[in-house]
């Protein structure tokens, strides 16, 4: 018998509970104390997926010890580096997840990179079980010649530059170009779009980085045109996302009608919230926008548009050879309808001038550790529920799992479907959990020797003060410390 | 432009105690504390009962004050629904996804574009789904039945190791 905790708690199903005789759970329970192991299991990143497996686990298992390890000095992924500073309600989240890592069950340990400081295997000796949570640290490459000229960005290094990303907070995107083009349909393509496009007075009360907020006063973009390799029902975007852009205040939107005309018909039958997706952009596409709109459109000097049936080909450079200039782009045609349509070229080819090229074509999560399967093709880690395929004791849930698509309920719901799976596992066995772990004060020692040390959660609470502080002295949430070593610095190392 | 509800969601949120937290997380005293209600203590008249039919078919039973949304009945309540309310009342994330009987979904106030946007993206959407955050109780809610539609991916039966006899 492998955990006596999950045996004898188990809620649900023909619980142990009511198969056995009045009082044989209590002697169960007291044979098992003296032999118990305290499962133990970390959790490899700290975004929505590490924390939320941890919540689940912690709830459903009433021994069980879950520490986290995190790469950066700093918790909450891409809640913190992702989720656009315009919109704050989303990182509301981070109470609960606070609330997670103040467990008395929970170690939460940042500035400890796995597979570098520590590995696989070592966690491994440390925990029973070891779940990845690490997200999608790169992004996918358009593989295009002019993909690394000066003036194109990857929309992971200009998000990360304006949410103070440490890896990205030299990034100095060059904002003189009129016309910006973002390649994508996708979420993330209208959160650039938007931090592009916003009033500064509303990014002003956020918690963009200071340095982004003086380079965005000086942007001299006005454009920001969308493009798509596929059409208006392929695009990959949420219809909240959209609402707002087209209710930003200072900018309108330019959706050519062609592109909208007839596709009504192709709506009927498709589930609720692509319809009420298409319908919107038919609308601003098609119908008066009212007087006050039009007025306040007609007055404004910046415009964003959807481009649609375009693959990018090529972006060419200036006469200097380094700087962009323009886009080359392949028209397409959609072979199939619906979500699975296809995209062919259709010989025909476009350019477009433009200074900035903003590539948002998706994240890409990356192999952490030559111990743990990793499907390149896919990017993401094998596996049937999270449990990793072929590696006992091994698991993962979020984007790594995934793939990086999905929101933080996605997140969410498949994390605590892999935390389901250990609790499973734990149950029945599977998991062996029989000898006791060394646990957290295992890898702190390892870690010692190699003169990495972790920054606590308690630790994070400090900077994360220091940053109300600062934020508070300009009317923002937080001002956010983007350099490491200052980081460190605050907290006394 | 923000929804009505949005902004009252907003204004109560800073009075929001953490929610979906793991049991024993948190140690006394530690993080944001939900202020208490100052109002003096609600007639039973306003008193409305709520009853949730959990993931796992569990019946929750609760209370609310009229004008409570259905967030703040399951926060003060503490009613242990796995991830409900993650943006805290905000619309911003669809986990306080609930569906209403027939009956009863008619009678809800009519549903903003913004709860309408943010639905779309729940799990199990229902032509009788609505968000918990937007509902606010009224007397003519009282026993009432609402079901939190089942989230996880696969249909397996949720292991629940925390409680022992
Ligand atoms: C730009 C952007 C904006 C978004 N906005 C929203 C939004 O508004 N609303 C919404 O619902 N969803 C949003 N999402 C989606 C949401 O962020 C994801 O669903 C979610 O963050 C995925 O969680 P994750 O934990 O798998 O990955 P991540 O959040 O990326 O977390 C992974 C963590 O692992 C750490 N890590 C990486 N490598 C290692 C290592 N070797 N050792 C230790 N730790 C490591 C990383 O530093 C990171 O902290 C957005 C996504 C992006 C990209
Ligand atoms: N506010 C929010 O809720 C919010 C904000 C940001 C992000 N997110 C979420 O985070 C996830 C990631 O967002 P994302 O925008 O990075 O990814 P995404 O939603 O997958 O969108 C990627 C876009 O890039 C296009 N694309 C991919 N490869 C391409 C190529 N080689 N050439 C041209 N176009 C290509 C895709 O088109 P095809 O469809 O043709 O492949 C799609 O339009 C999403 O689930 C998103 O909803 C949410
Ligand atoms: S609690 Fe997030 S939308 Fe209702």
């Amino acid at each position: 018998m492998s955990c006596s905790a999950g045996i004898v708690g188990c809620r649900r199903g023909p619980s142990l509970r009511f198969l056995l005789p009045k009082g044989s759970v209590a002697g169960i329970k007291r044979l098992l104390v003296s032999a118990e192991v305290i499962p133990r299991i970390c959790i490899v990143g700290s975004g929505p997926a590490g924390f939320y497996t941890a919540q689940h686990l912690l709830k459903h298992h009433k021994q069980a010890q879950v520490d986290i390890f995190e790469k950066l000095p700093i918790p909450f992924g891409l809640v913190r580096f992702g989720v656009a500073p315009d919109h704050p309600e989303v990182k509301n989240v981070i109470n609960a997840f606070t609330q997670t890592a103040r467990s008395d069950r929970c170690i939460y340990s940042g500035n400890v990179t796995v597979g570098k400081d520590v590995t696989i295997k070592e966690l491994q000796k440390a925990y029973h079980a070891v779940v990845l949570s690490y997200g999608a640290e790169d992004s996918r490459r358009l593989g295009i010649p002019g993909e690394d000229l000066a003036g194109v960005y990857s929309a992971r290094a200009f998000v990360g530059w304006y949410n103070g990303l440490p890896e990205n907070r030299d990034l100095k995107p060059d904002l003189s170009s009129e016309t910006a083009v973002v390649l994508g349909h996708g979420n993330v393509a209208l959160d650039v779009a938007r931090i592009l496009l916003s009033p500064l007075e509303i990014l002003r009360k956020s918690d963009i980085t200071e340095d982004s907020l003086t380079a965005l006063a000086r942007s001299k973009v006005k454009r920001v045109c969308l493009i798509g390799r596929r059409g208006p029902l392929q695009v990959a975007f949420t219809i909240k996302e959209l609402r707002e852009m087209i209710n930003l205040p200072n900018a309108r939107p330019f959706l050519n009608p062609a592109d909208f005309k007839g596709l009504g018909d192709a709506i009927k039958d498709v589930p609720r919230p692509r319809k009420r997706l298409t319908e919107l952009m038919v609308k601003t596409a098609l119908e008066d926008p009212g007087e006050a709109m039009a007025s306040r459109w007609a007055s404004v000097s910046r415009e964003w548009s959807l481009k649609f049936l375009r693959s990018p080909l090529e972006v060419l450079p200036m006469a200097d050879g380094r700087q962009a200039r323009a886009i080359r782009l392949a028209v397409t045609r959609l072979e199939g309808t619906g979500e699975a349509a296809k995209a062919v070229p259709t010989g025909e080819v476009e350019e477009m001038l433009c200074g900035l090229v903003l590539s948002s074509i998706g994240y890409k999560s990356l192999p952490i550790d030559p111990a743990v399967p990793f499907d390149a093709k896919q990017g993401v880690i094998p596996n049937d529920l999270g449990r990793v395929l072929g590696a006992t004791g091994l698991y993962c849930s979020g984007w790594v799992k995934r793939g990086p698509t999905g929101v933080i309920i996605t997140t969410m719901n498949d994390s605590f479907d892999t935390a389901q799976s250990v609790l499973e596992d734990l149950q029945s066995g599977a998991l062996d959990v029989s000898g006791a772990k060394g646990g957290f004060d295992l890898v702190r020692s390892i870690l010692q020797s190699r003169g990495i040390c972790p920054v606590s959660f308690s630790d994070w609470e400090k900077i994360d003060a220091a940053e109300v502080a600062r934020g508070k002295l300009s009317g923002k949430p937080r001002e956010k410390i983007t350099d490491p070593r200052e980081m460190l610095e605050l907290i006394g190392r | 432009m923000a929804a009505p509800g949005l902004l009252r969601a907003a204004a109560s949120s800073c009075r929001r105690i953490l929610l979906a937290a793991p049991a024993g997380a948190g140690r006394p005293n530690a993080g944001p504390r939900r202020l208490l209600h100052v109002s003096p203590r609600p007639s039973s008249e306003d008193k409305v009962t709520v009853h949730f039919v959990n993931r796992d078919g569990d019946k929750l039973t609760a209370q609310g004050k009229v004008g409570d949304s259905l967030l703040d009945v399951v926060v003060d309540n503490n009613l242990d629904i796995d991830g409900f309310g993650a943006c805290e009342g905000t619309l911003a994330c669809s986990t306080c996804h609930l569906i209403f009987e027939d009956q009863m979904y008619e009678k809800l106030d009519a549903i903003t574009d913004e709860e309408m946007d943010m639905l779309d993206l729940a799990y199990g959407l229902t032509d009788r789904s609505r968000l918990g955050c937007q509902i606010f109780l009224k007397k003519n809610m009282n026993q009432m039945t609402v079901r939190v539609p089942e989230a996880v991916a696969d249909a397996r039966q949720s292991l629940d190791m925390s409680k022992n006899p």
